[in-house]
């Protein structure tokens, strides 16, 4: 019975050779520099704001993307290693803020004031182009203009003529 | 042509605001200005001091215990941001953990070290690379370190029974001997 038992093994490995030899020696794929800047350059590490991961010279930026390439290694997704840097370390790693709560309004409302500031432009140029007659310098006929002004010009002819 | 017989365009009668609509768009600049507002105000307060009532937080270690400071008024809780990318958190992580010894026994004083935007491969060598074995955690999100303004590791904050900030050290300890001074101060109050 003992016998037998050592025997399984033996057995296995010739009946499974191939399955036997990837599960023992799995082949180790380093993830390049360019697979793994092309995620670090989405992502920001908090000590050095502003700055890309993958342009970022400090040892902390250098350890985050020996972590990207860890994290490739074992066959993780673009998501996945964004999800676990959130997670770990808060938003602000990301380019842009996810589109969740409070992030809607600078999404939303930036552009909804943009519009409404291109609007008020448009109206304002056109109010600026419509009363020509009106304009600084140009005659205004008599009659037409305020009262006023009609009264003030028709004392200064009969002033003139005097 | 005579400029009497020119005659102007009848003036359009002044559009009529919608006076709802003009205060719904005040209404949504108001909040999008006092957002801001917020944000700006909470993103440039100033430090910590001295007396002040030490911002409570929870801190899950690397070997999955939770410590939160609020269960430990009574205590003195020292509380030591580092990172093992930074140079001069090296330069106290002797000191710390020598201190630490000193008062483990008494049961009077906690350590927590809290590790900030750090990699947890390189974080756990180094607590093994100086021999730290007081609680250590990541700073998760970077809460602790926002609760607590730090600027830049390490930072140490010791917070008196009483809950209150009793000592802050920007920067690294230089000596044994001033940690030591600092803590016993903080158990004296």
């Amino acid at each position: 019975m003992k016998t037998w038992f050592f025997l399984i093994p033996l057995l296995l490995l010739l009946l499974f050779p191939s399955a036997v030899w990837a599960e023992t020696v799995e082949p180790t794929v380093v993830p390049s520099d360019d697979e793994v800047n092309a995620i670090a350059k989405n992502l920001f590490c908090p000590v050095c704001e502003n700055t890309p991961l993958d342009v970022c010279p400090t040892q902390a930026c250098a350890q985050w993307r020996e972590l990207i390439r860890l994290k490739l290694a074992e066959g993780w997704t673009e998501e996945q290693i964004k999800e676990y840097f959130v997670a770990q370390y808060g938003d602000r790693v990301l380019a842009e803020p996810p589109r969740s709560g409070l992030n809607w309004l600078f999404y939303l409302l930036v552009p909804v004031f943009f519009l409404i500031g291109i609007v008020i432009v448009g109206r304002v140029l056109r109010s600026m182009r419509r009363p020509a007659g009106n304009a600084p310098g140009m005659a205004v006929p008599a009659g037409e203009s305020d009262p006023y002004l009609a009264k003030m010009e028709e004392e200064l002819r009969k002033r003139l003529k005097e | 042509m005579n400029p009497e017989t020119i005659s102007q365009p009848p003036k359009a009668a002044p559009r009529k605001i919608n006076s709802w609509a003009a205060l719904a768009a005040f209404l949504v600049l108001f909040g999008f200005l006092t957002v801001i507002y917020w944000a700006l105000t909470s993103s440039h307060k100033g430090p910590l001091a001295v007396g002040e009532p030490a911002p409570d937080f929870t801190l899950t270690t690397f070997d999955g215990k939770i410590y939160n400071t609020a269960d430990w008024r009574g205590k003195v809780v020292v509380v030591n941001f580092w990172a093992s990318w930074c140079p001069t958190c090296k330069d106290e992580a002797v000191d710390l953990e020598n201190a630490w010894k000193h008062y483990r026994e008494g049961g009077e004083v906690l350590f927590l070290g809290v590790d900030y935007v750090d990699t947890e491969p390189e974080a756990l060598a180094y607590l093994e690379k100086y021999g730290i074995t007081y609680p250590n955690g990541q700073d998760a999100r970077t809460s602790i370190s926002r609760k607590y303004r730090m600027r830049a590791v390490p930072e140490t904050y010791i917070i008196d029974r009483q809950g209150r900030l009793a000592y802050i050290k920007i920067g690294p300890f230089l000596s044994l001997e001033e940690i030591l001074a600092a803590i016993d101060e903080a158990l004296a109050r």
